[in-house]
């Protein structure tokens, strides 16, 4: 750049340095875990038969907003994801490395997630994805009806990922934006603060983009889910935070839907936008909080227990501290290799616990993988399935 | 437009300094890559509104990019002339909207899958020039200091945790009147060495009284800006700005008497500095911890100061979706000390990172203080590093230790 800071000096490529974190989460797991290494378990014995694809679940979780490793696997962040490493690592097959060479941004990089193919449009915008998402290959290929997959997002730029512009396809999953209901809910009486919250877009506070899309509103929700606005708006007084909702969302779907494709997307911790550690930090730990709750969620609920595939994974990671041209935690502008390399495990039944695999994945991959899962058709998508867990 | 059609008379709407500085290196802008010319002109329209050590940085570029042999120019930018700009892009009027153009360029890069190559030239590039600036010692050892966590009684927040490692950790500080023998100290540096923008105070709160020869800036001295600043924000949105790319090129354009500064000619320099840390900050409008981390960032990163004190206050509280919900009317003045104090050992971790990005690094020393305790670390290369101190020492005799 024609001015500013000298970057700081490093000796590692960005290949280096995905390496490089990568080698620490899973020395890291080693010894918290003493989990095996997945090249190893499988030159010994194979998969294990997976169970036919009927009646099979599938939770997305995204580990959303942007955790960066210093706060999550790194010594120092340990004690950010207590939930992380105790409960869910151990019954997981672990990716050390999941790389994404998108753009990062949240809505952007999410739908990008959902479709397996890098999307390029304005991530401030309202727009749907250009490729057939995941909802869509679903249910076209399995024949599935609009209640048997979801989406519950954070915020409005979230509103168009159930469905793409691809025209030959376009029946996704219904998407529910729980602080817009919330907002619906409490009419004219919230508070000039809390519509403040609803411009949840921490990367620019002040601005939402115009709903106009298919997300859920209030009353179909209300009648879905056979909960009442004031049993909606009681639940919401007792809950600190916006992916606390999202998660009570996401529960009540699980019980009175039950359906096979949910994807939920968490979103808090990118309040580090503006740049108050502190405030990133909670945002991580509640995050971790809420990942083993929908396990739990998962794991009592008739409908669900053993045979749902639950994948936890990053949109993507936050700028490192170590280069000149963002500000740490605090962005993911840099494009950095720390900021693009992330983490995702998986767990369920057939898929081998307390197993952690290092070669590079891309996030790309997700979509394939739950189409060898699920046993559909993920045509357009770019990624690869994950031989590890399908 | 490509740069080879610019002509000297098209920078008639920059301001007088950077006109000419512009004007006198026409034939060189001409000749450099359509991408990286108006990243180029991006600084230049803003010359006389820089500070002396951007100025003489910007001035060595652009010497620098001049005496290389044509060859070795193209060799040295050829990462950035590598890079496909659309025709749109190329269309745009670069030369007098340089900012919005650069907003414009990166969304393109990254939609484009370009902003790895763009990072990858744009690292090279800089390598490059800083190689060839001359190693001056500075007259003075460059001194941070960063005191953290006002209002805050008892902690067991494991304090300068990513700092230990660089220096030592005293636990027998006395912390009587710490504030006033530190600003002293920095009042005694500038007198020392009397330099326009060389020693800085940054206060999070209400600021202490000035000092001869100490730039000082403070949240709460710019209450009243930054009040007239979310105002314009807000009715922005409103009114349907078109989204945050233009929200950010409105904010980018503010002047400093559009928020009622004085905008006086003598004033200016620090008014620019002091708006762009409210206008391209996030955050600074709204939170006082991250005001200061920027603003150090900035000042160190813009300004190249041989002293910068940085004095974190109590942060507002960020209310809880049920506790916004409930509305118990607006209590949104209510400090955050804890928190605060989490965020304030994070900026000062950053503070240090940011001074060691400048020249003489190696040479550099830090201090920082947990205000009206006995915690304290010290960073300089007349300490060990990584070692831990129980000796009783006064901040003076510690500033006169690492200074």
């Amino acid at each position: 750049m024609p001015s500013g800071y000298p970057p700081m000096r490093t000796r590692l490529s960005p290949r280096q340095t995905a390496e490089t974190v990568s080698w620490s989460r899973r020395e890291f797991l080693h010894a918290a875990t003493g989990a095996a290494a997945a090249t190893a378990l499988f030159a010994l014995a194979p998969v294990p038969a997976l169970a036919s694809p009927r009646g099979r679940k599938v939770l997305v979780v995204t580990f959303g907003g942007g955790a960066r490793d210093e706060e999550t696997f790194m010594p120092d962040g340990q004690e950010n994801i207590p939930h992380l490493l105790t409960e869910l690592i151990p019954r997981s097959t672990f990716f050390t490395q999941v790389v994404n060479h998108g753009i990062l941004g949240h809505y952007v990089a999410t739908a990008s997630l959902a479709t397996g193919v890098y999307e390029t449009f304005n991530n401030f915008a309202a727009v749907p994805p250009d490729h057939p998402t995941v909802f869509e290959y679903f249910r076209r290929d399995l024949k599935r009806p609009a209640t048997d997959t979801w989406v519950v997002a954070p915020s409005n730029g979230f509103n168009r990922i159930g469905e793409s512009g691809e025209r030959s396809y376009g029946h996704g999953a219904g998407v529910v934006l729980p602080k817009r209901l919330l907002a619906a809910a409490l009419s004219s009486g919230a508070t000039l603060e809390y519509q403040h919250l609803l411009r949840d877009n921490y990367e620019t506070p002040l601005y939402a983009p115009e709903i106009s899309g298919n997300e859920v509103e209030l009353p179909q929700l209300a009648d879905l889910l056979k909960l009442s606005v004031t049993d909606f708006t009681a639940h919401a007084r007792n809950l600190a935070s916006p992916d606390e909702l999202s998660v009570y969302v996401a529960k009540e779907l699980m019980r009175q839907l039950a359906p096979s494709l949910l994807w939920i997307t968490l979103h808090d911790m990118d309040v580090a936008h503006a740049g108050c550690y502190s405030l990133y930090i909670e945002g991580i730990q509640r995050t971790d909080r809420l990942c083993a709750e929908i396990w739990k969620a998962v794991e009592s609920n008739p409908e669900y227990a053993g045979k749902t595939t639950m994948f936890v994974l990053p949109d993507f990671g936050r700028d490192s501290d170590l280069d000149a041209s963002g500000n740490g935690f605090q962005h993911h502008r840099t494009g950095d290799a720390l900021s693009r390399t992330t983490w995702m495990m998986v767990m369920g039944p057939g898929v081998r616990e307390n197993v952690v695999v290092d070669r590079p994945v891309q996030s790309l991959d997700l979509v394939p993988t739950l189409g060898a899962l699920l046993g559909f058709s993920a045509q357009f998508a770019q990624g690869r399935p994950l031989t590890e867990v399908t | 437009m490509l740069p080879s059609e610019i002509q000297p008379g098209q920078f008639q709407s920059y301001p007088p300094e950077g006109r000419q500085l512009a004007a006198r290196n026409a034939a060189l802008l001409e000749q450099l890559p359509p991408v990286f010319l108006p990243l180029l002109l991006k600084e230049i329209i803003v010359y006389d509104w820089k500070f002396p050590a951007e100025r003489e940085d910007l001035d060595r570029q652009l010497a620098y990019l001049d005496s290389l042999a044509p060859a070795d120019r193209q060799r040295l930018l050829a990462g950035f002339a590598a890079l496909k700009i659309s025709p749109e892009l190329q269309n745009q009027d670069w030369v007098n909207q340089p900012a919005r153009f650069g907003e414009d360029l990166a969304a393109y890069l990254w939609a484009t899958h370009q902003i790895d190559a763009f990072r990858a030239a744009s690292l090279d590039y800089v390598q490059k020039v800083d190689a060839a600036r001359p190693k001056e010692p500075l007259p003075m050892r460059r001194l941070g200091i960063v005191v953290v966590g006002q209002g805050v009684s008892e902690t067991h927040y494991p304090l300068f945790r990513k700092l230990r490692k660089q220096g030592v950790y005293f636990s027998q500080v006395n912390p009587d009147d710490g504030v006033r023998v530190l600003l002293d100290a920095v009042a005694a540096r500038a007198g020392a060495h009397p330099v326009p923008f060389a020693h800085w105070y940054i206060d999070g709160g209400a600021p202490e009284a000035d000092r001869q020869g100490v730039i000082r800036v403070s949240y709460g001295g710019l209450a009243a800006v930054r009040t007239a600043l979310l105002d314009k924000m807000q009715r922005a949105i409103q009114s349907g700005i078109g989204g945050p790319e233009a929200l950010r090129t409105m904010l980018a354009e503010l002047r400093p008497e559009d928020l009622g500064m004085s905008g006086s000619a003598s004033e200016a320099v620090l008014d620019r500095f002091q708006i762009s840390v409210l206008t391209e900050g996030s955050g600074t409008q709204i939170f006082s911890t991250i005001f200061v981390q920027w603003a150090a960032r900035e000042a160190w990163r813009r300004a190249q100061p041989l002293t910068l004190f940085a004095r974190y206050a109590p942060r507002q509280r960020q209310r809880p979706m049920n506790e916004l919900i409930a509305d118990h009317g607006d209590d949104r003045q209510v400090p955050d000390p804890e928190g605060s104090l989490i965020d304030a050992d994070m900026g000062a971790f950053y503070t240090w990172l940011n001074q060691q990005r400048l020249a003489d690094a190696e040479r550099s020393s830090f201090l920082v203080w947990f205000e009206g305790h006995q915690q304290a670390l010290a960073i300089s290369p007349a300490l060990p590093r990584g070692t831990e101190s129980a000796s009783a020492i006064d901040l003076m005799a510690l500033v006169e230790q690492i200074a």
